[in-house]
């Protein structure tokens, strides 16, 4: 499945090429689509992230809205009631959610199969509803907007707000291409090698002799930190909070975005979530029920299209793709 | 009120808010037993059948009318996506867990554009007050209450008395050995994942009296079934019963004293206990 190591040259270029490319793009676009692209970085990082433990360890979440709303929660709070700078708060959500996740995928990987997505469900969904029982604090469904609380960041000599949609841009770009390199980093290291074994046969992988409940422990809880990081750049760079991103469709879309990209590629979740993004923002200004678009497309990609687009791809012309 | 009285009300409505939970969570549990999947729509059912029966009850003005129409609407969408959906994936459990999860935008986005985004409940089909020494209660939810049991009775009944709770039983146990012996498993899946949708659709006509039709109301009829097979044990008639029951109590109890959502936290908190401790739930055999 995976090539040797000398055709890595067109596999970096490939994956260089991708974070060049967006960087290109916003010289390029028009205002509206450059907003979307970035939303599109700060949730393919999410994608990204959650790839790790279904695409690459074989583990499907329905709870990883849990560990994008310990970012994003962590992050905006910070700023709002603490008056944290922009990156200090960004690196406290980044370890928050290294520990919550490592928490919960303690608790959670004591199951396996079907059971593994209904408990990431349930802690997911009381996630959910603790931040709207504490509204007080979290602002609850309508939310907090931290645009006045946000400090500039200040890059040694001089300084730049988060507020201006260019610094938006780049800095969505950067957690993106932080991601985005630390998953194709992955895929090629003993620690990814032997993610990949647990997901084709779990049973073999640990007649071998690998702790398999470490690694999936070590899969979820690198999962659940960039989902956190997606999420703390969300909030930064879109400068809102609210319960709706901890609710179960931020654990629905990030499954959805990474199958219909697909799930095991690097590339895969990026362009699933970004095609999805304008596919809901198109549905979304015809009719109130555009969230139909996600049943419909979930059916479809499991009756007829189970590899997905670059698992497509993938599979009939270019194998060397990681 | 005083405490003792307060949390008297919130015991009974705990147990006939875990009576109803059991129900749609043994749908969940049959469905899961014999054919090994997990329907995230299931809370869809549920909603389908309490919006349905708002629909019957408005419009041909009868509540029992509901009561019949409403569960074989709901068995007959369930049998067509078994036939349609399920089997084509193979009753492949992640593609089924996709699959359903689709299922469940579908249903709930349809209703949202048939029906709308407003909550409507329906008049009870008859009214009587049971006096407490200290406070009167619905006579309707306490006569669901023993409704539901007595589904969960003849479902029971079912399971053990008849052919097809046999073959039920025998695929649950050994799918091959059950074919082999000239079950047609085909069908007992049909039949079973249909039973398990009819059960939600009948605990959501029974609640329409006194919770509201509403949308997004599959959702928690969802987590709560989820943390009951959890706790109860996936598969098992007898733990889903019990833990419908702790569950329904936390709720009503916690509920009447604090909020319902920090009842669901308790739960969860329950749920992470019984990880920690039985990871196979209460009841729960090998998985």
């Amino acid at each position: 499945m995976h090539a040797a190591n000398k055709g890595f040259g067109k596999v970096l270029a490939v994956h260089i090429g991708v974070i060049a490319g967006f960087f290109i793009l916003q010289f390029i676009v028009p205002p509206f689509h450059a907003a979307m692209l970035t939303r599109i970085m700060v949730l393919a990082t999410y994608a990204i992230g959650y790839n790790i433990l279904l695409g690459y360890t074989g583990l499907m979440s329905l709870g990883h809205a849990m560990f994008f709303a310990t970012g994003l929660y962590a992050a905006g709070l910070s700023v709002i009631y603490y008056g944290l700078p922009p990156l200090e708060a960004l690196l406290l959500a980044i370890l928050l959610s290294a520990v919550m996740s490592a928490a919960m995928g303690a608790i959670t990987l004591r199951t396996s199969g079907v059971f593994f997505l209904i408990v990431t469900m349930i802690f997911s969904q009381v996630f959910f509803l603790t931040t709207l029982y504490f509204n007080v604090i979290t602002g609850g469904e309508e939310g907090l907007v931290l645009t006045r609380y946000l400090k500039p960041i200040s890059l040694g000599l001089f300084s730049v707000e988060l507020t201006d949609s260019a610094v938006k841009y780049n800095f969505a770009l950067i957690i993106f291409a932080i991601a985005f390199l630390f998953s194709l980093w992955l895929t090629r290291s003993p620690v990814g090698r032997v993610l990949v074994a647990i997901r084709e046969n779990e049973e073999r992988a640990e007649m071998l002799g690998y702790n398999i409940y470490k690694y999936k422990l070590l899969a979820f809880t690198m999962s659940g930190t960039i989902s956190g990081m997606a999420g703390a750049a969300y909030a930064l760079a879109f400068a809102y909070i609210g319960s709706a991103l901890a609710s179960i469709l931020y654990s629905i879309n990030p499954l959805l975005w990474t199958l219909l990209g697909g799930a095991g590629t690097t590339i895969g979740p990026i362009i699933g979530t970004g095609l999805m993004i304008y596919i809901i923002d198109f549905t979304s200004g015809i009719t109130t029920s555009y969230l139909i678009v996600v049943g419909v497309t979930l059916m479809l990609l499991v009756l007829a299209f189970p590899p997905g687009i670059v698992g497509a791809i993938r599979r009939r012309w270019l194998r060397w793709l990681p | 009120m005083s405490l003792e009285v307060t949390l008297f009300l919130g015991l009974l409505d705990g147990v006939v808010f875990g009576l109803i939970m059991a129900l749609i969570a043994l749908g969940l549990s049959i469905a899961f037993g014999v054919m090994r999947i997990v329907n995230v729509a299931h809370g869809e059912f549920y909603m389908l059948g309490a919006v349905i029966a708002w629909y019957a009850t408005t419009y041909l003005g009868n509540f029992i009318l509901g009561l019949i129409i409403a569960p074989a609407a709901v068995t007959g969408l369930a049998a067509a996506v078994e036939r349609t959906v399920l089997r084509k994936i193979n009753y492949n459990p992640e593609s089924t867990i996709v699959a359903t999860i689709g299922l469940l935008y579908i249903i709930q986005q349809l209703v949202l554009a048939i029906y709308g985004p407003y909550a409507y409940n329906v008049e009870p089909p008859f009214y009587f007050r049971v006096d407490f020494p200290w406070f009167g209660y619905s006579g309707y939810k306490l006569s669901i209450a023993v409704v539901s049991l007595l589904i969960m009775g003849l479902t029971a009944l079912f399971i053990f008395k008849t052919r097809l709770g046999l073959y039920m039983r025998a695929t649950q146990q050994d799918r091959e050995i059950a074919q082999a012996f000239g079950v047609p498993v085909g069908r007992v899946y049909m039949a079973s994942f249909a039973l398990g949708a009819a059960l939600a659709a009948i605990a959501g006509v029974l609640v329409v009296p006194f919770l509201q039709a509403y949308y997004l109301m599959g959702l928690e009829a969802l987590l709560i079934s989820f943390m009951i097979v959890i706790i109860g044990g996936l598969g098992s008639l007898k733990g889903t019963l019990v833990a419908a029951l702790i569950i329904g109590v936390i709720d009503g109890v916690v509920s009447v004293f604090f909020s319902p959502t920090l009842a669901k936290i308790v739960g969860s908190v329950l749920v992470a206990a019984v990880l920690l401790v039985k990871p196979t739930g209460l009841f729960g055999a090998e998985r």
